[in-house]
């Protein structure tokens, strides 16, 4: 694929989302498309609502109106064969790399390869193996992920969303809990996958070091306005935006800003 | 894997294709076509596997001018062509594949997967699985018995303390263990009380004799079976909640916040729990033999025995020393549900199946022990004529 030419084709779009839960709503007519290729990050601060927008993003949460356009499907009103094709286009980290603990590494690599592909296993394990490769692990092919670390477990995750090569990575949170050296390593296989792959990814996080390192492109969401306060390039966004929320989180101060509207 | 299956799952694509040709130079030629990826290699691949085999001797080449498209599942399948072992001068080439897929094979080395990924388990001989399990087994026994003390020292705390008993705990789990558990107690009393009168009473007619059934229903069900059956019940429905909420705690990590708060988890989880079912399981018991009685009196009415006659029956033959040998067991069935139930939960391991394994074993060791402990008790009221 030619990765310059797809830039400017949106491969998610959200269109008009209301979320929220109990009839409370937490997010409020949400609108934006991530491109074709790109490093699309969620930003905001703990409470506004960024892992629920991936949730629903993802189709694990049904929304109360609107619409998300997995590569111009909705994944909201899909059923069937039609929601798995979906599926088979995104792969999801979890916060807590949610591998499957009864498996090796291998096999929970494997394991969408079982059920999605008709190749025998040889095929598969080489598959699996590779993808671990791509992610560093494969020396701990045959490890528990009670035997890893934490770290290892998101990338080992990571390995397991790429397993059936989907376009989309979504990835919640990659960088919580991990070390600063740990961190840096999986900002650089992220923007490793993205540049040799071409694989776009949507990520939400709010350590500030991994959005400068890694994202092409960020939203901000914000609790009062339930919704998108700021969007574009994260520096650009520090440097001069005049919204005095958006100020606060690039520059980390404690002091809410005043109330200028 | 069923072919069929995998196919109809998997997202729509256009197939991809080999076609095997003998060039003029002696080389075999592979010609790729179409896309390659996870969903439509799969028919592909072994024939491709295959045909490298069939010639060990030749050179063998892949084209791939024709491959469109080219992901992780295409990528691997040229690694695996690519890692064969061949003979020397009958090396495998990859010709022509477009840049952008290239890119992605030459992030791998073909023969670093040539080694099998997994070590094979280490053999560990019949001696040493022997010796293993004694160790294993001493360890538990070491755990059991340090559990026990640590148990009756917090124990007899609490009884010294009794305001630092976390009272609100204790009532919510009575409400738990007793209060939640009476429907599926009286359901299981009732029914064993139907089963035993009625069994009982086909073959006593034969004689005339549907009367006794009264004594027989009456002492079995309050010297044995209505504590057993509720202890049985509760192993199943308390021990194994016990197990799990323990456990689930302890994968959580809150038994080491617990621990590094400087408050001890069988203080806090532990006692509160024993309490609960030492108050419980005798009251329930008690209900247990009410429920199992009176359903065997209804089934005697079947059988034009008048409930009045019943209970004059079960009265003239039961009396206050039957009631107790039953109730007296009641406080040590609580102490063994419980007890099993915390210890198994505290001795969780990591991972998801972790939790469900301490309930399961919190059951089956909890019922084991049960009916044996309640065997003693058989030989000691034996031995004592009680």
């Amino acid at each position: 694929m030619n990765a310059a030419a797809a830039d400017s084709e949106a491969i998610v779009r959200v269109e008009g989302l209301v979320a929220g839960y109990d009839g409370n709503v937490l997010l409020q007519d949400v609108n934006f498309a991530v491109n074709r290729g790109e490093v699309f990050v969620i930003l905001g601060a703990s409470g506004c609502g960024k892992s629920t927008l991936l949730k629903h993003m993802i189709g694990l949460y049904q929304p109360m109106a609107g619409k998300v356009l997995i590569d111009g499907e909705d994944i909201v009103s899909a059923q069937g064969a039609a929601r798995r094709a979906i599926l088979t286009k995104i792969g999801v980290m979890y916060q807590s790399g949610a591998l499957f603990g009864s498996m090796t590494l291998l096999e929970n690599v494997r394991l969408p390869l079982e059920e999605y592909t008709a190749l025998d296993l040889p095929a598969m394990d080489l598959i699996a193996r590779m993808k671990l490769k791509l992610v560093g692990l494969e020396a701990f092919c045959g490890h528990m992920p009670s035997e890893i670390s934490g770290g290892m477990q998101k990338r080992a995750a990571i390995a397991r969303a790429m397993a059936l090569d989907p376009r989309i990575l979504f990835l919640d949170e990659p960088s919580a809990g991990l070390d600063p050296i740990t961190s840096a390593e999986l900002d650089a296989l992220i923007r490793r996958l993205a540049g040799s792959l071409h694989i776009t990814f949507v990520i939400v996080t709010h350590e500030l070091a991994s959005i400068y390192a890694i994202s092409d492109r960020v939203i901000m969401l914000d609790k009062r306005a339930k919704g998108i306060i700021a969007e574009g390039d994260p520096k650009v966004l520090r440097d001069t935006s005049d919204n005095p929320w958006v100020r606060q989180f690039f520059r980390r101060e404690a002091e809410a800003p005043v109330e200028t509207a | 894997m069923n072919a069929a299956a995998a196919t109809e799952r998997s997202a729509p694509t256009a197939a991809a294709t080999l076609t095997l040709a003998d060039a003029a130079d002696g080389s075999r030629v592979l010609t790729l076509a179409g896309r390659l990826e996870a969903y439509s290699i799969a028919g592909i691949w072994p024939e491709a596997r295959a045909a490298l085999v069939d010639a060990p001797t030749r050179r063998i080449v892949i084209d791939a001018a024709a491959v469109d498209y080219c992901d992780g599942g295409g990528v691997a399948m040229l690694v695996d062509l690519l890692r064969q072992p061949r003979s020397s001068g009958a090396a495998v080439a990859v010709r022509a594949l477009k840049p952008e897929f290239q890119t992605l094979l030459d992030q791998f080395d073909p023969h670093a997967f040539t080694a099998p990924a997994k070590a094979p388990p280490p053999q560990t001989n019949a001696v040493e699985e022997i010796g293993r399990a004694t160790a294993q087994l001493f360890r538990d026994m070491r755990v059991q018995v340090a559990f026990i003390g640590e148990t009756t020292e917090a124990l007899w705390y609490a009884v010294t303390h009794p305001h630092r008993i976390r009272w609100k705990d204790v009532w919510y789990e009575c409400e738990q263990v007793g209060a939640n558990a009476l429907p599926i107690v009286a359901l299981i009393s009732f029914l064993l009380g139907v089963i035993l009168a009625f069994q009982a009473a086909v073959p006593m007619r034969q004689f005339g004799a549907e009367i006794f059934v009264a004594d027989l229903v009456g002492l079995s069900i309050l010297r044995e079976l209505g504590p057993l059956m509720t202890a049985i019940l509760l192993a199943g429905r308390s021990g194994a909640a016990f197990a799990a909420e323990i456990g689930t705690m302890k994968v959580n990590e809150e038994l080491n916040a617990l621990t590094t708060m400087g408050l001890d988890p069988v203080r806090f989880l532990v006692v509160t729990r024993i309490l609960a079912a030492l108050l419980m399981v005798p009251l329930l018991s008690l209900f247990a033999n009410l429920v199992g009685v009176l359903a065997g009196g209804l089934t005697m009415l079947s059988f034009n025995i008048p409930l009045v006659t019943y209970l004059k029956e079960v009265d003239s033959i039961v009396d206050l020393k039957d009631l107790m040998a039953g109730l007296v067991k009641t406080p040590v069935f609580a102490l063994l549900i419980a007890g099993i139930g915390c210890l198994r939960g505290l001795q969780t391991e990591t991972g998801a199946s972790a939790v469900g394994i301490s309930a399961t074993r919190a059951v089956v060791s909890g019922i084991v022990l049960l009916v044996a402990v309640d065997g003693i008790f058989a030989v000691i009221y034996y031995i004592l004529d009680v």
